[in-house]
């Protein structure tokens, strides 16, 4: 990676940070949401959602299923039309997107048996061609097909017909179908469902790709809160129609819980204490006992402890206000 | 607009690649084959049999009949079921998520299921002109009309079966079409003369596109003696003509509404709806 991009991570990992901020250029923010409302029949799926996403930034969804997270995404790429509110994506109202707007998205689906009888470099040049009208000074589209190919992994495939693809081969064909037209904003569902390890740290790895050097501004679902934590700069939790947090992994976990657990041995005797202010229970360990203390310990809540309270005092609560009070991260 | 344009080639160069794909997929291009040669075999054991009222083999005038009714009953029946398939396997979906990709998409299964019409019609008919005898093929003119009845032909029906794919909920239930197909060739005079049929079944039978193209294919291929065993004793080109634009006319008026419907309503989350459905079904 060259010094160039570098600085762009660091410089956009240091944004992020701070959360967003009202000066962020207008022409920077790729997605914004206010109070988008979704009902179907007398159920609220979605109840005032908002929400703003930055160019390169990836962005996590996660909640239970039935959260309102597809219906939110799909709203977002023009699939489904929104009861309420108001959405903007790369300055435009998706329910009203024509197909310059389209070819500025990527959308990564879960595939089943579509196009079988294409061979993979057949099928993903053909479906590139259409972007090729859409190429931009700086963005020229489609991705190389040889080269996007070999970015996902399936350079010694890329002449087998598509019915003859292994389930994880036919995930890394989806996502560069999905990137094929160079999107300034990528949505992947559940992108990582069904990939052994090797393919999901690949996986990753193009991820980070896409938001460090081209910019893209990535939205992906997932249930794994791993890869949330390891791919995301913001994480949104969504419980109940309505998101019940907005923050990095981190700014999210010490929100959630500021108690600490800490773990240590002494005499061959092994202790473990939570702590409200863990530096400074270790510093009074280390005072007392000194040099006889081992093995020492602190661990804080992961982001799956924090995500499963977050969920649970969602689904407590009376009216779901509360949470979404309390745990708001970003203050706007 | 440009862009529309080049989606628009696109979608030849999809039906040119879906086309080669299936002229080299054995067990496709064997459906095909094994279509047509089932009715050139039974059209054969018919060579000897006499159209009613001449003395004209039967066998000869039905393989006739026959080339109308494969541009119909594939231009309408096979299409709308490919849609259905492939909107119930997310290749719709996929087109729906590229720019212009639906235009390509459509246009694509146009010309491949024009090319599977075109290949069938062609090798039917030069395997008919060594296998059976009166054939009038030898002036300009019955290649002329052979021309513009097929080309009318595509226009009235292609439309028409793209609507039906669209109209039907599951690959499922489209699998109903091919029957009702069936049915309508029954009484479209394409394997015995509807003229012999009750005259209210007359009537609906020339209301489809299927006795037209039928008509046309014999208007075409068959000595000008034996209109007389047909309807008014006549080939009746105009009519034909304005049955078959006035199909076309019908077709391209909904087809975009219609299509575009359907296209609307496709997400991510009805695909897999419909993926658990048909796995529940096979599970």
């Amino acid at each position: 990676m060259s010094v160039l991009n570098l600085s762009a991570v660091l410089s956009s990992r240091a944004l992020w940070a701070t959360g967003p901020s009202p000066d962020v250029p207008a022409a920077d923010v790729v997605i914004d949401v206010r109070d988008l409302r979704m009902r179907y029949g007398r159920t609220d799926v979605l109840d005032g959602i908002s929400f703003t996403a930055r160019r390169g930034e990836v962005l996590a969804v996660l909640g239970p299923n039935g959260a309102g997270k597809t219906t939110t995404i799909e709203i977002l790429e023009g699939f489904r039309m929104r009861s309420a509110g108001r959405v903007s994506v790369l300055g435009v109202d998706p329910a009203h997107g024509g197909e310059a707007w389209r070819a500025r998205l990527g959308v990564v689906l879960q595939s089943w048996r579509d196009h079988a009888k294409w061979q993979v470099r057949e099928l993903l040049a053909h479906l590139g061609s259409y972007y090729a009208p859409y190429s931009e000074p700086g963005r020229r589209r489609p991705w190389d097909v040889d080269e996007l190919i070999a970015a996902v992994g399936l350079t010694e495939h890329a002449h087998k017909k598509v019915r003859r693809l292994s389930g994880g081969q036919r995930r890394r064909l989806d996502v560069a179908i999905g990137i094929v037209g160079r999107p300034e904003l990528l949505f992947l569902d559940e992108p990582t469902a069904g990939f052994d390890p090797e393919a999901r740290r690949d996986f990753h790895d193009l991820v980070h790709r896409l938001a460090d050097q081209e910019e893209a501004t990535i939205v992906l679902t997932t249930h794994d809160l791993d890869e949330a934590e390891r791919l995301a700069d913001r994480i949104l939790i969504l419980a109940g129609g309505r998101i019940i947090a907005d923050g990095s992994a981190d700014e999210l976990s010490h929100r959630m819980s500021t108690q600490a657990e800490v773990r240590w041995s002494r005499d061959g005797q092994r202790f473990v204490h939570p702590a409200d202010e863990p530096t400074r229970f270790v510093r009074d360990l280390f005072r007392q006992y000194g040099e006889s203390i081992e093995d020492l310990e602190v661990r804080r809540a992961s982001l799956e402890d924090t995500y499963m309270a977050l969920v649970r005092q969602a689904e407590s609560g009376a009216d779901g206000d509360a949470p979404a009070r309390l745990f708001s991260v970003v203050a706007r | 607009m440009n862009a529309q344009l080049a989606a628009a080639r696109l979608g030849v160069r999809r039906g040119w690649i879906e086309l080669r794909q299936m002229f080299t997929t054995p067990s496709d291009l064997a459906v095909i084959l094994i279509s047509a040669a089932v009715f050139v075999g039974v059209m054969l054991f018919m060579r000897t049999s006499r159209v009613p009222g001449t003395g004209f083999s039967l066998g000869t005038a039905e393989l006739v009949s026959v080339l109308g009714m494969n541009v119909g009953f594939t231009g309408m029946a096979t299409l709308a079921g490919v849609l259905a398939i492939e909107r119930e396997d997310g290749t719709l979906l996929r087109a729906k998520t590229i720019p212009h990709g639906m235009t390509g998409y459509l246009i694509g299964k146009m010309v491949t299921t024009s090319g599977v019409i075109l290949f069938s019609v062609v090798g039917t008919l030069v395997t008919g002109l060594f296998l059976f005898r009166g054939l009038a093929v030898g002036h300009a003119g019955a290649w002329l009309t052979l021309i513009w009845v097929l080309a009318l032909g595509l226009a009235a029906t292609l439309p028409i079966g793209a609507v039906l794919g669209s109209l039907f909920p599951s690959a499922r239930s489209a699998g109903l079409l091919p029957l009702m197909a069936s049915g309508l060739v029954a009484i479209s005079g394409i394997f015995y003369p509807i003229t012999h049929l009750p005259q209210w079944l007359q009537w609906i039978g020339q209301a489809f596109p299927l006795y037209w193209l039928g008509l046309g294919m014999r208007s075409a291929l068959l000595p000008p003696g034996l209109a007389s065993v047909e309807i008014g004793h006549s080939w009746r080109h105009l009519a034909t003509f304005g049955v078959l634009a006035g199909w076309t006319a019908v077709g391209l008026m909904l087809a975009p509404v219609v299509l575009r419907r359907m296209a609307r309503r496709e997400s991510g989350s009805t695909v897999a709806a419909r993926r658990e459905r048909v796995l529940l079904r096979a599970g």
